[in-house]
Order: structure tokens, then C-alpha cells, then sequence
């Protein structure tokens, strides 16, 4: 009972990980740049989630629809006003300018939304149903479900889509892109907006199990981080397979060893598989094309 | 150089009256003044920004008392308030500039363990009685200073983990608790006093469990101990962290006794945890529901007066850190008046020489004395509960 119901959350939690981390790796396989604001989008998904459905009473899909595309535009924002300006330099800056965004987002949400956490209404999350001999709420095992199939969409759509194909080779070479008709720009602004609306997703999943307050993300970023570059940045099948490897792992060890030790354990494990698999789980290494 | 000057040819005499004067001149504000100022450095931004306004709000109720009968030693009292931002650097530096500034008689201090631990040695060497109101870090008042001015009208860690463990045995027959405690230093401080506490009964624990302030998922920990046979567990959390205990422990099932200290109190409970918040039952010095006595009806009638924003109980909240600072506040102004001046070490002196004061939370008798700078003992905790959340007291 001890492991499956650790695996049980811990899968829930991994697929949540892996939402976040793909949208790393969205913006790195267009346009080598990360958001490192990622974080900020979950809270941001989850407290617009709460403001539209609550304050403003919206029906939920409708909230969920709204929040979304806000977390878009922030993404969009992200992209104009923390990279752009320093990418198409040639700078690093972008670094330090999206972890910045981050924390300008989390204090202004700090004074907007209000200091006490609040609690998103519960959305299948009311009656747990037993499985295996643990309770677990249908949201737990939709998160997973979402997950998953967000990851083989977006693999789908870059492989197999036209215009999914013209965002991969933007990264490649963008002069070539161009010279081919590609809007660069756009591409690069597209999948920032689908990278920060992936988070806010992931926010607004959690949220019914959580509660909704300005700090919520900070951890579940840097945590995604650590899957995306695990799995392998490049790699939208790596990345969740990576989120689900160390939602499972966090659990598991939890349980078995005790929470003093997660931490330790497991950003220890990252650098130890870092060392033994440069690239990620299924990442391979950048082949400079000339 | 000297020749030149005129005072030169002053008389002797003559010296000493200008000097006598411009010194009198110097102390005249001071002996003249209209108020004796009081300062308070408290969060009063951030996360814990609600405890600094319930902090203001059970001082300013006191003192607008105190100065509608005239207020001490014929002056009436001034509360000056500086925001510490839960950061003890920024209290410290509070504290110096109210008292070396302002020339504040007393301090009173917030929330958090760590700003307050940051002004005690500052209060003492400059020999000013520094009150908490809040703040439950054992060793703020047992600083070990030879001439100790810090005071305290609040819980006591250590004090609090001996009523939890007390609680959970009297109420629940508990034998085999388990601890699942908030990873940080008020976490850590309660887990050497539940130890001890159960030590000293030698009571076994079935483990003791940490998580995060952003733990969704508790499920692993309590997982752990229910499978070690807890069959009651000790909290230790703020408001937040402590719903996702609650709600973790809903979707296991487990319908174990939890005996908290007040971190639940701090927010929307209710809201957080759910209808399983009620099982919580959960330490304070205070509450302004059930029956209340002549003065609590009185503090709450004057809240309403003073802030129109609170409308029905849930608004009085924390309670704990309205009336621990209505209680303080009058303590205070009984040992100046009794010091007769605002001279540090007398105040000091005189707050061991307070009789009895009738408060809000309790009737106090000697609540200082030398060896024991808090006034509020093992026995004046109160357990309660959310209920719709309004906290409600138990019966023990």
C-alpha cells in the first residue's frame, strides 16, 4: 500500500513536472532560449483560474479558456520584452531577464491578489475512489491522461505538421528559415505562447488539489527544469517520460526512506544521471549543421 | 581666539545657569510632552502582514482605554509602528532607530521567532523592556542575559508542545503519536519539545515526518505513519501547508486525531482544508467566541467601533494576536505607572512588582517574576477548532 499509493501521487505529480518541462522544451527546439519564468505561468494559470471562476463567477471551462489564453499573452510578453531584445543580440541575458520576469510577476501578484492562499473550487476532486487500496481523486488520474497526451500531440504536430516542421527549422538556421518564407519571429513568439500556456495548464490541473496563492510555482519550475533537462530538452517524449520518472521517484522515496532525505536524493540523482547521460534520458547531442 | 569671544567675560556663575538651562532647555520636550511613545516592529507587509494588523489592532484598543482614563502618568500613550517585513535585519535596525529616534519607552515585537531573537540582545543592552506579543521561539525570553528585559504575553514553544502532547493523551489516550512537522526552524524547535515532552513520559513516537511549505501531496509521509502505528499526530504548520495535511489525509482515509499547535489559525482553514478542518483541534490564548467574559465583550464591541471592517467574528482574526497585544499593552502601562518614569531598568523592575492585572485572556497574579518572563503558563492554553470558519473552543 506504502509504494502504490507513493506511485499513485507520485505519477500525478510527474505528469505535472513533465506538463511544465515540455514547455522548456518547446521554446529550446525553436529557439534555443528557455522561459525561465515558467514557475510564475503555473501560479499565474492557477490564480486567473480562481479569479475568473470565483471572483468573477465565470462557468469553469470558460475560466479555464480565459486563463489560458492570458497565460499565452504572458508567454508572448515574455518572449517581446525578456528575450527578443537580448537573443537577438547574441546575449545570455535572457537568463537572468526571464528568472527576473518571474519574480516581478510573483510580487505583483502578491499585491493584486491578495497575501492569504485561497482555495480553487474542487473539480473532481471531491470523493476519492480507492484504487489498489489507496484513495485517489479522478483529477489524479486525468492529470497523467492530460499529460501524455498534450506530449504526443505537440511531438505529432512538429513532426508531422508543416508548420510544425517550419518551427524545427527555425532553429536549425534561421537566415535559411527566412530566406524559405518562414516568419521567424512569429515562430519563435508562438512557441513562447504555447510554452507559458503548457504551465498555466499544469497550474490550473494542480490547483483543485493545492491551494492558490502568489509562491505556488517557484518549486514546480525549478523542479521542471531539472526533468526537462533530464529527459532530454530536445526530446517532448524524454521530457514527460523524465517528469513521470521523477514524480514517481520523489514519491517513492519519500515513502520508503523518509522526507528528510527527498531533496537531497533526488537533485542528487539528477546530476548523477546527468553524468552517465549528458544529453537526457533521450536526448542526443547538437549536431552543428554548416 | 578665546579673547575674542565674549563668553569669556561671563562669570563663572553665569556659565553654569546658561549651561543648566540650555540642558533643561535639551529635557524640557521630554518632561513636557503630551504622550509616552511605545514602539512596535511587526510584519506589517508580506505573507504574515495580517498579524502585524491584528498586533496594531489589540494595542491601539488598549491604549485608546488607558488614555480615555487619562492615560499613564498623566500623558497619554503614542504607538509608533515600524514594519519589520519578517526580515530580522530590517527589526533590528527598527528597534535601534525607535529607541535611539523616537526615545520609545518599550517595544513590543511580531510574529516571527527570528526578527524578535534578532532584538533581544539589542533591548538589553540598551535596557529596554522589549514586550512579544507573539512569537513563540523559547529562547527569546530565556536569553540567558544577566539583566533580562525581554517580556512576553504569548504561547511558548516548548510550553505549547507539553499542553500538545498532554492534550493528545487526556483526550485521545494516544500511545503512540507520530509528528508531521513544517521543514524549518519552527518545525525543528517543536520537534526537540514534542521529543521531550514525550521523553518525560516516556511515550514512544511512531515517527516524525517533514514537508514542504509546497507539498501538494502529503500522502507518502502520513503513509509512513500510519504504517508505524501512529494513532494520533502532532502538527506543526502554517495555515496552507497544514490544509494539504487535512486534505491528504481525507483522500487516505485515515481518521486519525490531530493535536496542532495555532498555525491554523492564521487564515481561511475552512476554505483551505475543507469539512475535515473541524478535526483539527488546534492551541490558542484566545478567542473572542462562545460566551465571552464582561471585558472580551468590551474589547470586541470597541473593534467593531474602531475598524467598521469587522463586521462578524470571522473578521477577528488571529484572535490570538489581538488580545496576546491588548494584554500586553496593559501590562506595560501598569508597570511604567507603577516605575513612575521611563527609565528603562525601573519599568524593568516594575514589571516584576505587578500584583494582578484582570485581562482579556485571563486574570493575572504576579505574571512576572525574575525567573519566569512569561505571563502566560501551561494552563491558560485553550484547545479549538474550526467550525465554518469561526474558531471554536473545546472543552478538554
Amino acid at each position: 500500500m506504502l509504494v502504490t499509493s507513493a506511485l499513485v501521487s507520485g505519477i500525478c505529480l510527474g505528469s505535472m513536472y513533465g506538463l511544465i518541462a515540455l514547455g522548456f522544451h518547446v521554446t529550446y527546439v525553436v529557439s534555443s532560449t528557455v522561459n525561465f519564468s515558467q514557475g510564475s505561468a503555473v501560479m499565474l494559470g492557477a490564480v486567473l483560474g480562481y479569479v475568473f471562476a470565483v471572483r468573477v463567477g465565470l462557468p469553469l471551462p470558460l475560466a479555464f479558456a480565459a486563463a489560458l489564453l492570458a497565460c499565452a499573452a504572458f508567454g508572448l510578453l515574455v518572449e517581446r520584452v525578456l528575450v527578443r531584445p537580448f537573443a537577438s543580440r547574441g546575449s545570455n541575458a535572457w537568463l537572468m531577464a526571464t528568472v527576473a520576469g518571474g519574480i516581478v510577476l510573483d510580487n505583483a501578484v502578491l499585491f493584486t491578489f491578495g497575501k492569504e492562499p485561497r482555495s480553487f473550487p474542487p473539480v473532481l476532486s471531491t470523493t476519492p475512489i480507492q484504487i489498489f487500496g489507496t484513495g485517489v481523486y479522478p483529477l489524479q488520474l486525468i492529470i497523467p491522461f492530460v499529460g501524455l497526451g498534450v506530449a504526443l500531440g505537440l511531438a505529432l504536430f512538429l513532426r508531422r505538421t508543416r508548420y510544425g516542421k517550419s518551427l524545427l527549422a527555425v532553429v536549425q538556421n534561421a537566415d535559411a528559415a527566412r530566406l524559405m518564407g518562414i516568419d521567424v519571429k512569429a515562430a519563435i513568439a508562438a512557441s513562447f505562447a504555447v510554452s507559458t500556456a503548457l504551465a498555466g495548464l499544469a497550474g490550473m490541473l494542480i490547483a483543485p488539489l493545492f491551494s492558490v496563492h502568489s509562491d505556488m510555482g517557484t518549486l514546480f519550475g525549478l523542479k521542471a527544469f531539472a526533468v526537462a533537462i533530464l529527459g532530454g530538452i530536445g526530446s517532448a517524449a524524454g521530457v514527460m517520460m523524465a517528469g513521470l520518472i521523477y514524480g514517481a521517484s520523489e514519491a517513492l522515496i519519500t515513502a520508503l526512506f523518509g522526507s528528510s532525505y527527498t531533496h537531497i536524493a533526488m537533485f542528487a540523482a539528477v546530476i548523477g544521471a546527468l553524468a552517465l547521460m549528458p544529453h537526457g534520458l533521450l536526448g542526443r547531442a547538437a549536431i552543428k549543421k554548416v | 581666539m578665546r579673547s575674542r569671544f565674549p563668553a569669556r567675560r561671563l562669570t563663572r556663575r553665569a556659565v553654569l545657569a546658561g549651561v543648566t538651562a540650555i540642558a533643561s532647555l535639551g529635557a524640557f520636550p521630554a518632561s513636557a510632552q503630551e504622550s509616552i511613545k511605545l514602539g512596535l516592529v511587526a510584519a506589517m507587509s508580506g505573507q504574515s502582514a495580517k498579524s502585524g494588523e491584528a498586533i496594531v489592532r489589540g494595542l491601539t484598543i488598549a491604549a485608546d482605554e488607558i488614555n480615555a482614563k487619562g492615560g499613564v502618568l498623566g500623558k497619554k500613550i503614542e504607538i509608533i509602528v515600524r514594519d519589520d517585513e519578517s526580515n530580522p535585519a530590517k527589526g533590528a535596525i527598527a528597534a535601534r532607530e525607535l529607541v535611539q529616534r523616537e526615545k520609545v519607552a518599550a517595544l513590543f515585537g511580531g510574529l516571527d521567532t527570528p526578527v524578535s531573537l534578532a532584538i533581544v540582545p539589542f533591548a538589553n543592552s540598551s535596557k529596554v523592556p522589549f514586550m512579544g506579543v507573539w512569537a513563540a521561539g523559547t529562547p527569546i525570553t530565556r536569553n540567558g542575559a544577566p539583566e533580562n528585559y525581554v517580556f512576553r504575553v504569548s504561547a511558548v514553544d516548548e510550553i505549547v508542545d507539553e499542553a500538545l502532547v498532554a492534550y493528545a493523551i487526556k483526550k485521545y489516550g494516544a500511545k503512540k503519536p507520530g509528528m508531521i512537522l513544517i521543514n524549518n526552524p519552527w518545525g525543528e524547535s517543536n520537534e526537540k519539545g514534542l521529543r521531550k515532552a514525550l521523553e518525560t513520559r516516556s511515550i514512544p513516537f511512531a515517527g516524525i515526518e517533514k514537508f514542504e511549505t509546497n507539498d501538494v501531496d502529503v500522502v507518502p509521509q502520513l503513509t509512513r505513519l500510519k504504517a508505524a502505528g501512529a494513532d494520533a499526530l502532532f502538527l506543526v504548520a502554517n495555515v496552507a501547508p497544514s490544509a494539504q495535511v487535512v486534505k491528504s489525509l481525507d483522500r487516505m482515509g485515515w481518521d486519525v486525531p490531530i493535536v496542532s499547535h495555532w498555525g491554523p489559525a492564521g487564515g481561511r482553514f475552512t476554505e483551505l482544508a475543507g469539512p475535515s478542518a473541524a478535526k483539527v483541534h488546534f492551541i490558542q490564548t484566545y478567542t473572542f467566541t462562545g460566551k465571552l467574559s464582561a471585558k472580551g465583550a468590551a474589547v470586541l464591541d470597541a473593534l467593531k467601533k474602531k475598524y467598521p471592517e469587522i463586521k462578524s467574528l470571522a473578521d477577528v482574526t488571529p484572535a490570538v494576536g489581538i488580545a496576546n497585544a491588548y494584554d500586553a499593552m496593559q501590562l506595560t502601562a501598569l508597570a511604567i505607572a507603577k516605575a513612575g518614569t521611563l527609565d528603562g531598568p525601573k519599568i524593568r523592575q516594575a514589571f516584576y512588582e505587578i500584583d494582578s492585572y484582570d485581562g482579556l485572556i485571563k486574570s493575572y497574579k504576579k505574571p512576572f517574576t525574575v525567573e519566569n518572563h512569561d505571563a502566560i503558563g501551561a494552563s491558560d492554553y485553550i484547545f479549538t477548532h474550526f467550525v465554518d470558519g469561526e474558531i471554536l473552543p473545546l472543552t478538554q
